[in-house]
């Protein structure tokens, strides 16, 4: 889940608060705490009444309905005309895409021994697009990374997902772009496309990616559209915000000069707003990577199959190789476009000196990259990556000591920790969640989404509790609920501890980005089996898997709200004779209150994120009800409707939380 | 222009460079390329699903290594998921599948009601599912091996999860349990925990026999990881014919699995020399723990693994072909 990850300024720009209401004289820890105390003396009066518990195997109507209604799509495939005229054709179109770039860079093309451009060839485009769109350090990033491939052993791996993200990240521009800009000049349009963007983000891809494969056959389309359903959203959303924050005037200049529609559109809004969509596109080539290791199950080529592969034997080193190819391609390809979007500005500073020798550089490189590119393509040496990979196996196996140093010395440490995490603070606040009516809940949640985000935001929770009812799996979804939000308040501490940290130095947050950016790609299931060792098969692994997915993304939004919080206020205080800690508390955290609210909304939405994962390590409920759906055929209906369920949860939080960040920041 | 002159010429200077320092095997020499001995008229491509535990994946890794070897097939080896492999029987992606565990629901759906599947004959694997302890706590309390005494001990399996009971880990979502069913109705003192993947469970009884922790889980044979860590099955009321009609009263122990082949009805009657292989495909469970062990434990690549064993039960192989 790859949520906009806007910057906490634009946030605060974005909508103007409410303003508050007279009314409001109660203060608003006030109101909580008594919604609080009513809920525990209803709790003590009515517990494990109506609480709707459902059963791992009991289904309901719902559900059932739901599996005749797969079966019969399945059943008349090949006579539906929708299926012939319309989804065989998207196959194909995408299909004769994917293996195209595959012949090209991963796969031997009929004949041929090898794919038509060698190893030597792809670096040598790899480097030099990396220097044309962005600079020299990157481009020496982008030769280094791609070497690397090779160097571990993983080359026709790493070709095969690059070839696989790129046409999904192609694809999903196709439409991202023009949606995103149509979103940014129609409010209407935006408002219909979020809930569309909130399910294809939130829906766990367990669920759809059965359906799909009829659809869409097994094979490079099915893992190239599962990919664009889940990449495409960060762009559209980046895209529309980027194109509504073009400042007013400028627009009504273009205007006033006599621009068209067209012209104001092409020539003012589009390029004003680049830096911001080069953005959204980097956050879809992020989430594109992250679907790799789902991709692998319908048998899409690459590393996520390595990593599946190597984990059925629990061989955690080479899983971890190729989590590690992974995470260097997404930090190429991150740091690539980032760079990409930031060329202009850069360039124009450093006008004197390079950009006149820019042009005939830029030619004489396309030269040598075509050599190297004709040489990949003839000469055998240049085409398979020399050596057997044994980079690869001593990263494996130093993986692998290093796992089994962390489980023979730690384990009694990580269980005491978590036991006391899962007696002090989960089991009473799942009991509380679970064995409370389903209406008791429901009224508390709606009651303290008025108090968090205003009556829209009450409106909007309600329509979600009377949903999650809906969908049968009302008991599972509270269990979750519990987990998850132990899990958020576990990431905000560690969002606020790191992320002033990193904000007050720049240092430690060179230091430390790289691993953050590391935690939020490697495939999770790289580092579960390590967690398996540790804390077992409980709920309490999902819950630390959450986090090192999580806590990366609040730490970096803090750490940068802590730094747009105004220089001289801080020396202001200093010279007041304010102390480190009371500057902290006292000036940074108040003043930096807008990204401490996104922090938790984007916090909130990736630990939902990672129920399912959760799901395969113990966490039970929503995440293992999707799981099974998943793999079982008579559950298949349950699953969609936990599916179903997170999205709900996901909704709730996101309204809730965005509502209350637009009161902080007013 | 000076410049760009200059730039041509550093161009013209790398590229003479590097064409005079490179010679070497040019792509598609003969001497390099081709590598199958014979070209695959016949068999032409064989459509493969390797459901992703690693017993399947010795089974497809030595019916791969003889159909390209021995009868000269392209083998197209699909990574699926179960469910999706039966799908692909319907849309024409998928030939066979090696190793199926019971699935009545998907035969009635494919084989009966869609007709685009057809039964080729058990493997000769008995997949046997049941609960297991790790073997220390067989060996330090053997009478923990009748369900009967379980209770005995319950207090003993309490984990952070299980809520005051004894925990009974399950949970490879992929097969139908009764577990809960099953606590239920032989009134044990134990609370089922979904441990989610068999990662999960393989991971536990891994830790609890090294770390002697009290663990008991859901498990199956033939399995890779019991040659690592011999797990002990615990005996519950005998399987009759019958007993498991009705999921929510199960009070028996669960049926042996003859594990079977599925091929689609096109790769049935194609008359593919691959078909006859699938059909003929047979072995123990032991030759299959061979297999995923050279795979699991002695890290071989499937291809290897295959060869090994092909080289070693020529006989067992011939027969297949015949």
């Amino acid at each position: 889940m790859t949520v906009a990850i806007e910057k906490p300024g634009e946030a605060e720009a974005a909508v103007p608060a409410a303003p508050a209401k007279g009314a409001r004289k109660v203060g608003r820890p006030m109101m909580i705490g008594a919604i609080l105390v009513v809920w525990l003396v209803l709790f003590a009066l009515l517990r494990g009444k109506q609480t709707l518990s459902l059963a791992a195997a009991d289904l309901t109507d719902l559900h059932r309905w739901i599996n005749d209604f797969n079966d019969s799509i399945g059943a008349d495939r090949n006579s539906n005309p929708l299926f012939l005229y319309f989804f065989n054709e998207i196959r194909l179109v995408i299909d004769n895409l994917v293996t195209f770039i595959q012949h090209l860079i991963s796969q031997p093309p009929g004949a041929r021994p090898v794919p038509q451009v060698g190893w030597l060839g792809v670096v040598a485009i790899a480097g030099y697009v990396s220097w044309a769109v962005g600079n020299w350090r990157v481009a020496l990033l982008a030769v280094t990374g791609f070497t690397f491939f090779g160097l571990q052993g993983l080359w026709q791996e790493s070709m095969d997902t690059l070839a696989l993200t790129l046409s999904a990240v192609f694809v999903a521009l196709l439409f991202a772009i023009p949606l995103g800009v149509w979103a940014g000049l129609s409010d209407r349009f935006n408002r219909i496309m979020t809930p569309f963007l909130d399910f294809m983000q939130t829906m766990p891809t367990f669920v759809y990616l059965a359906p799909l494969t009829l659809f869409f056959l097994i094979g490079g389309a099915s893992a190239t559209i599962a990919t664009v359903i889940y990449a495409a959203p960060p762009t559209i959303r980046i895209t529309a915000h980027a194109i509504r924050n073009v400042s007013k005037t400028t627009v009504e200049a273009a205007d006033s000069l006599g621009a068209t529609r067209r012209q104001s559109l092409l020539k003012v809004l589009l390029p004003m707003s680049r830096r911001t969509v080069v953005m959204g596109v980097n956050q879809t080539i992020m989430a594109a990577l992250a679907m790799v290791t789902i991709a692998a199950l319908i048998n899409a080529p690459g590393l996520g199959a390595n990593v599946i592969q190597a984990l059925q034997s629990l061989d955690v080193g080479t899983a971890f190789n190729a989590g590690l190819a992974i995470v260097v391609m997404a930090i190429v390809l991150d740091r690539v476009t980032t760079a990409a979007g930031t060329r202009e500005e850069y360039a124009r500073r450093s006008e004197n000196n390079l950009a006149k020798w820019r042009r005939p550089l830029l030619g004489a490189g396309a030269v040598v990259t075509a050599v190297l590119v004709y040489l990949s393509h003839t000469y055998l040496w240049a085409a398979d990556f020399p050596g057997d990979g044994t980079i690869g196996g001593h990263i494996a196996s130093a993986a692998d000591t290093a796992t089994n140093w962390a489980q023979d010395n730690l384990s009694g440490l990580t269980n005491t920790i978590r036991d006391i995490i899962t007696d002090g603070l989960l089991n009473p606040f799942q009991t509380l969640l679970t064995d409370s009516p389903w209406w008791l809940v429901g009224a508390v949640l709606v009651a303290l989404g008025v108090v968090f985000g205003g009556w829209k935001a009450g409106v909007t929770t309600a329509v979600c509790v009377g949903l999650l009812v809906g969908t049968g799996v009302w008991s599972d979804g509270m269990t979750t609920l519990a987990s998850t939000l132990v899990a958020t308040v576990l990431v905000m501490v560690l969002g606020i501890v790191f992320g002033v940290w990193m904000g007050r130095s720049m240092l430690v947050d060179r230091l430390i980005r790289p691993t953050l950016d590391a935690a939020q790609v490697m495939p999770p299931f790289v580092y579960l089996v390590p967690f398996l060792a540790l804390f077992g098969a409980t709920r309490f692994t999902a819950i630390v898997a959450a986090i090192v997915y999580a806590a990366p993304v609040t730490m970096k939004i803090i750490a940068d709200g802590i730094r747009a919080v105004p220089e001289t206020t801080v020396e202001a205080a200093a010279s007041a004779g304010c102390t480190t800690w009371q500057i902290i508390t006292k000036v940074q955290l108040p003043m930096s209150r807008g990204a401490l609210t996104l922090a938790t909304n984007q916090g909130l939405i990736y630990v939902l994120s990672m129920v399912v994962v959760g799901g395969l390590v113990g966490a039970g409920a929503l995440g293992y009800d999707v799981v099974a759906g998943f793999s079982q055929g008579e559950l298949y209906g349950k699953g969609l409707a936990a599916g179903c369920a997170i999205v709900l949860l996901g909704v709730m939080f996101d309204r809730i939380t965005q509502a209350a960040a637009r009161r902080a920041s007013a | 222009m000076a410049r760009h002159w200059r730039a041509g010429a550093a161009g013209l200077a790398v590229l003479g460079l590097t064409l005079t320092a490179c010679g070497g095997a040019k792509v598609g020499d003969s001497s390099s390329g081709s590598k199958s001995t014979g070209s695959s008229g016949k068999c032409g491509t064989f459509n493969l699903a390797v459901n992703p535990w690693v017993g399947y994946e010795a089974d497809a890794a030595v019916v791969a290594y003889v159909a390209e070897h021995r009868l000269g097939c392209k083998v197209d080896k699909k990574n699926l998921k179960e469910e999706i492999a039966w799908q692909g029987f319907g849309t024409g992606e998928v030939d066979a599948v090696l190793e199926n565990w019971g699935h009545d629901d998907l035969k009635k759906k494919y084989i009966t009601q869609q007709k685009t599947a057809a039964e080729a004959g058990e493997t000769g694997n008995k997949g046997i599912i049941g609960w297991y302890v790790p073997p220390w706590l067989a060996k330090a309390h053997p009478d923990i091996l009748q369900w009967k005494n379980l209770n005995k001990y319950a207090s003993k399996f309490k984990t952070s999860e299980s809520g005051g009971k004894g925990q009974l880990l399950d949970g490879d979502p992929s097969y139908v349990t009764n577990d809960a069913a099953l606590v239920k109705n032989l009134k044990l003192d134990f609370k089922v925990v979904y441990a989610g993947s068999e990662t999960a469970l393989i991971q536990a009884f891994r830790t609890a026999e090294k770390n002697k922790q009290w663990v008991i889980g859901y498990f199956y044979e033939p399995q890779w990881f019991l040659s690592e860590v011999p797990l002990k099955k615990v005996t519950l009321p005998e399987y009759t014919s019958g007993c498991d009609a009705v999921a929510e009263k199960v009070a028996c122990d669960y049926p042996v699995y003859d594990l079977d082949k599925i091929v689609s009805s096109k790769f049935a009657e194609s008359g593919s020399p691959a078909y006859k292989l699938v059909k003929n495909f047979n072995w123990t469970n032991e030759d299959q723990n061979t297999v995923a062990k050279y795979i699991a434990q002695d890290k071989l690549s499937d291809e290897a693994a295959a060869k090994k064993w092909v080289d070693a039960n020529k006989v067992k192989v011939d027969a297949w072909l015949n």
